[in-house]
């Protein structure tokens, strides 16, 4: 007290909270210091982006914490130090995530077209006027076989997962065995590996249906049990969003539950369930490992999901690479394109789930 | 049931005696609309218990055959082993050492992002850094997978050459270097970009709940941002990132493509990671190799060795579940009170 009024009527004696500290740009001016050592070192050597990056963080490390520790004390040259490796292990994450998207991109492009999008594969022909054998390298099949294998899947877990969030909202006691329970056990459901959730409908399908038993229905049942525990938590959140006023609203007026629930609750919850939805469909649509246990691989092109193997993006990327046909270039650039492809629409549905949450999230917070 | 939930207050879960009260009269359509969500949500439990049944049934008669003298089992990819367990117990101790690898090298960087995003970014940011990492997760694995195969394993084998020669005395690099890069550490970097998105989230949401008073109170007291960490961020979220490291190891466990499609494998339990050919092999991958080349009898070995990691990442998942309730229940509340009362 005495000291700041001191330090107030002498403007002579010097704040001690401001001296001894590194001037406000110091950690900036270092790092471009240590980006011009580093590019110094690397004309050195020769030029390469990750061991650019990888010396600047090398130089710039101990360069600030030695100028801080100097300048400053022991405990803010620690407390630099840290800043810097946690902006480091952000910017460490970032390189595997633009590697992979333009690894995908640069590989992709090449064989994206409307010729990959619009022909199946397999179905070899004799060009008319080389009379030379052609395959045609389409991905239709994978397509039709991605969006109707994720689409059962949907139609499946959606009423399941919806339904379940409902009840462990709106229903159940929160001490009800069946609401802890079932609580656990969505928990757990998450945790299945998904090659266990193919194996399952594997199983299923071969003990009711004979050895055979490859279908994209299958599939989309292994798919359902990995998309399920993420629709009903999603969903659980959104419907716990709803405010209780609006229900106690509506049975003040003498609307009865299930009204309540499907005309007032649902409806105001809808945007943030229709986002969870896409996100998880957006989470299936990847899946390798169930899909190619449950619906087999294929280069004919099959639409009918009740039987006969069926072929999904996915797995033509994966079959692409690991069982590549006569010609391993082409299989190789397929598995690329397939790649590229499945990117695509991860990416679109994940920004629809984005402009879904957007347009109608003022509805929820109202 | 009774039909109202009373927030706040938990009733009893058997019928009233006497008559119901007038107000809570049901319709028809009412009852029907709460069986049916009553019913999904026993559901749940039918599924779950559909995996486990449906797997047991299918594995059942080659975990109880006698390897050495049936005719499938002896040959072809269920070849050499004397039994079920000799079969299986490499497998798993591939699976939790390719994990456990990952892990090591994820969870450091899953938790600086997390921190990075939740005290250290501009607060304006912090939705939008936290989405780019969530992009991570949005990457189908056959993507990481392909991607390990082209960038990662070129990328990453001079670092092996260099382990192997001036290291390779430690047993861990010991034993012949890969030349094409397909070593159990290549497929665990990998691995580790898939698991960081998710110990990074969960981290990320406990650490944005530590109570802004104690973080104000830290650094009032002149303690730098890392001492208020310290101090207030690491011990509040202590719990919730032992969940969700062992979460990401559940996720890690059960990971298949980019295994599969990386790691060139043997069924032996090996510590080395930087070989090639004599990496241990993880579950979910040999299911995925062998599967398509397996007969029926071998096929339900396979199923059995899917049933073991069922078992292994359903234990995992559990004790994760149960360190994060036991987190945010009482335990935690009576640790604050009890400090607050002594200061």
């Amino acid at each position: 007290m005495t000291a700041a009024t001191e330090a107030f009527r002498h403007p002579a004696v010097r704040n001690r909270l401001t001296t001894r500290q590194l001037p406000k740009r110091a950690g900036l001016y270092t790092l471009i210091g240590a980006f011009i050592l580093a590019a110094a070192v690397q004309g050195l050597t020769g030029f390469n982006w990750f061991a650019l990056l990888a010396l600047t963080c090398v130089f710039y490390l101990p360069a600030i914490y030695l100028l801080s520790r100097v300048k400053e004390n022991r405990r803010k040259a620690l407390d630099r130090l840290i800043r810097s490796l946690v902006t480091v292990a952000f910017l460490l994450a970032l390189a595997p995530l633009i590697s992979t998207l333009w690894t995908v991109v640069s590989k992709g492009l090449g064989i994206l077209n409307w010729e990959f999008i619009s022909t199946s594969g397999g179905a070899a022909r004799i060009n008319p006027d080389t009379l030379e054998l052609v395959s045609s390298s389409g991905a239709l099949q994978a397509i039709v076989g991605t969006l109707q294998i994720t689409g059962l899947a949907t139609l499946f877990s959606v009423p399941i997962g919806l339904l379940t969030a409902i009840y462990l909202v709106e229903y159940a006691q929160p001490a009800f065995w069946l609401r802890r329970t079932v609580n656990f056990l969505v928990d757990v459901m998450t945790g299945i590996p998904s090659i266990v959730a193919g194996l399952f409908a594997f199983s299923l399908f071969t003990l009711l249906l004979g050895p055979k038993a490859f279908s994209g229905l299958s599939a989309a049942v292994a798919l359902s049990v990995l998309m399920i525990p993420t629709v009903v938590r999603s969903c659980e959140e959104m419907l716990r969003l709803v405010p209780a006023d609006l229900r106690e609203a509506s049975y003040a007026l003498g609307v009865t539950k299930y009204v309540t629930i499907v005309r007032i609750v649902i409806p105001t919850a809808i945007a943030g369930i229709a986002t969870g939805v896409t996100l998880a469909i957006a989470r299936v649509i990847g899946e390798t490992a169930p899909i190619f246990m449950a619906a087999s691989f294929t280069d004919s092109f099959n639409a009918n999901p009740l039987s006969g193997p069926m072929q999904t993006l996915p797995v033509m990327a994966y079959t692409g690479y690991k069982f590549p046909g006569q010609n391993i270039d082409l299989s190789n650039s397929q598995a690329w394109g397939a790649a590229l492809l499945l990117v695509l629409l991860v990416i679109v549905l994940n920004l629809v789930a984005r402009i879904i949450a957007m347009i109608f999230a003022p509805k929820t917070s109202r | 049931m009774p039909g109202r939930p009373t927030p706040g207050k938990p009733t009893q879960g058997k019928p009233r005696s006497g008559k119901p009260n007038a107000a809570a009269r049901t319709r028809p359509a009412d009852r029907v609309f709460k069986f049916l969500s009553t019913s999904a949500a026993v559901s749940i439990m039918v599924i779950l218990a559909g995996v486990a049944l449906f797997l047991i049934i299918r594995a059942l008669p080659a975990i109880t055959a006698s390897w050495s003298t049936n005719p499938e089992l002896k040959s072809g990819v269920t070849g050499g082993f004397a039994s079920f367990w000799a079969y299986v117990s490499p497998l798993a101790f591939g699976t939790v050492w390719a994990s456990v690898i990952a892990l090591l090298m994820a969870t450091p960087v899953a938790i600086g992002i997390a921190l990075f995003i939740s005290h250290y970014s501009p607060r304006r940011m912090a939705s939008f850094l936290g989405y780019i990492i969530d992009l991570l997760a949005a990457v189908p694995s056959v993507v990481y997978g392909l991607w390990g195969i082209l960038v990662m394993r070129p990328f990453l084998l001079p670092l092996q050459e260099w382990l192997n020669a001036y290291l390779g005395w430690i047993p861990l690099f010991s034993g012949k270097v890969t030349s094409t890069g397909s070593s159990i550490l290549t497929g665990a970097v990998v691995l580790a970009v898939m698991v960081l998105p998710i110990i990074t989230a969960i981290c990320r949401e406990i650490f944005l709940q530590t109570p802004k008073l104690h973080e104000e109170a830290a650094l009032a007291l002149g303690s730098t941002r890392w001492e208020m960490i310290q101090l207030c961020v690491f011990p509040y979220a202590r719990s919730g990132m032992v969940s969700a490291i062992l979460l990401g190891l559940g996720r890690a466990l059960g990971e298949t493509m980019a295994v599969a499609m990386i790691i060139s494998p043997a069924i032996i339990a090996s510590f080395r990671i930087i070989t090639e050919g004599e990496n241990s092999q993880t579950i979910a991958s040999n299911i995925a190799l062998n599967f398509p080349i397996a007969t029926g009898m071998q096929r339900d070995a396979l199923i059995g060795t899917g049933l073991v990691l069922f078992v292994i990442s359903l234990a995992v998942n559990m004790v994760a579940r149960l360190i994060v309730n036991a987190g945010t229940g009482r335990k935690k509340v009576f640790w604050r009170k009890e400090k607050v009362s002594t200061s």
